[in-house]
């Protein structure tokens, strides 16, 4: 994991952690109910307490697959249906399946790819109105409030994660506002996140090749399969600390 | 009935009814149904409590919905007679028609959805959430000053 985390956030996790252990209820002697986090109730903040991640095993995810794709794109209305009269070089793309060839070898995979949720995340260094954002728990968003759409992020981001939207929008779903002029992205799905559901690309894959989970806590199935067989990130070489972890690369 | 937009009347003018030409909401909401908060109140400070909740939505991912945007739309946007939604744009949307008539130009519906969730209609779930949540003009004083406060 990275190295650069500071020592107020040592702190703070010190602290949390403190609070976390004073939360356990003592049920009888000896017997400790540690309370589960689910759905978080809907007048609390997202907390640091969390840190929201994929993990996509690469050898599981079928070449031709497109279940995740198209589950983000029926739960967001982005797709075919959306935008057309741009160009499909233009065209929002949250994720996309990308297919890597050994060219030697002839070894061909399949992952897909999106926003990877950076803990340093380059789009929010770049962003001059605070639009690009991460959320305490590592979720990466555009604010689109106050995105000016100059598309900065867009030209940062190492993953070509970021779409900007060429043209006026009508009958978009309610959990994901879109329109002209500002950038978009994979939130993470993070409406569903908050109401304790799993992402939709997640939830869509035949093959279970992803594992959605809590970074932070250590008894979650994302930690410990990134604990027992690893995980690697896409450019680890820039030192991001990415949410999404891939397996088979 | 208070009139139609507080902020235009002399004062003393509340007794006197709508002033003739103010467009009436478009709305379920009514004394029967209620809203979240009193009419008179919404009518003056629905913008700034849309803008806190969409800060504390989107930054923080607090989630409650008396301020969500989408809860509005659902509750106040009703079908026209020939049984489409209203647009934004058309009179008969009720941003739209005091919008219109006050010559204040918004962006919220050049991303949100204008008319109601689909998914609710189908659950026949088209009814007020706040239903039963009578509030007087006594209850708004608090609030309003929170949310001055908070920003």
């Amino acid at each position: 994991m990275d190295k650069k985390t500071n020592p107020t956030d040592q702190a703070r996790r010190r602290f949390f952690g403190q609070v976390a252990a004073v939360a356990s209820l003592t049920v009888a002697p000896g017997v400790i109910l540690q309370q589960v986090a689910h759905a978080r109730a809907p007048e609390l903040p997202a907390s640091d307490r969390q840190r929201w991640g994929i993990l996509i095993n690469t050898n599981k995810c079928a070449e031709g697959c497109d279940a995740c794709v198209t589950a983000c794109q029926d739960e967001y209305g982005w797709g075919p249906d959306s935008e057309t009269r741009s160009s499909p070089e233009q065209k929002a793309q949250w994720i996309r399946k990308v297919k890597l060839t050994d060219k030697q070898t002839g070894h061909v995979q399949t992952l897909p790819l999106m926003c990877q949720h950076c803990e340093h995340p380059p789009c929010v260094d770049v962003c001059p109105t605070g639009a690009s954002m991460k959320r305490a728990d590592g979720i990466v968003l555009v604010d689109k409030h106050i995105c000016i759409g100059c598309r900065y992020c867009m030209m940062a981001c190492p993953y070509k994660a970021r779409s900007f939207i060429h043209e006026d929008l009508r009958d978009q779903k309610v959990s994901a506002p879109r329109g002209k002029g500002t950038v978009e992205s994979c939130t993470l799905c993070v409406q569903r996140v908050d109401a304790g559901r799993q992402p939709a690309c997640v939830e869509a894959c035949p093959e279970q090749a992803m594992i959605f989970g809590d970074l932070k806590d250590p008894e979650s199935a994302i930690s410990r399969e990134l604990r027992e067989r690893g995980g690697e990130q896409i450019r680890a070489d820039l030192g991001l600390n990415t949410g999404i972890r891939y397996q088979g690369l | 009935m208070a009139a139609g937009l507080i902020l235009t009347l002399p004062a003393g003018a509340d007794d006197t009814g709508p002033l003739a030409g103010v467009p009436e909401p478009r709305a379920k909401a009514n004394p029967e149904f209620g809203c979240v908060r009193p009419e008179e109140d919404m009518r003056k400070h629905h913008m700034d409590y849309l803008l806190h909740q969409r800060d504390d939505t989107l930054r923080e991912g607090i989630r409650t919905p008396q301020f969500s945007l989408a809860e509005c739309v659902n509750c106040h946007i009703t079908p026209k007679p020939d049984g489409q939604y209203a647009r934004f744009g058309e009179k008969e949307h009720f941003c739209s028609s005091c919008h219109t008539y006050a010559a204040v130009r918004i962006d919220c519906f050049e991303c949100h959805r204008d008319t109601p969730d689909p998914e609710k209609i189908q659950e026949g779930a088209m009814i007020n959430p706040h239903a039963g949540l009578k509030l007087t003009r006594d209850d708004v004083a608090p609030l309003s000053a929170n949310v001055g406060e908070a920003r």
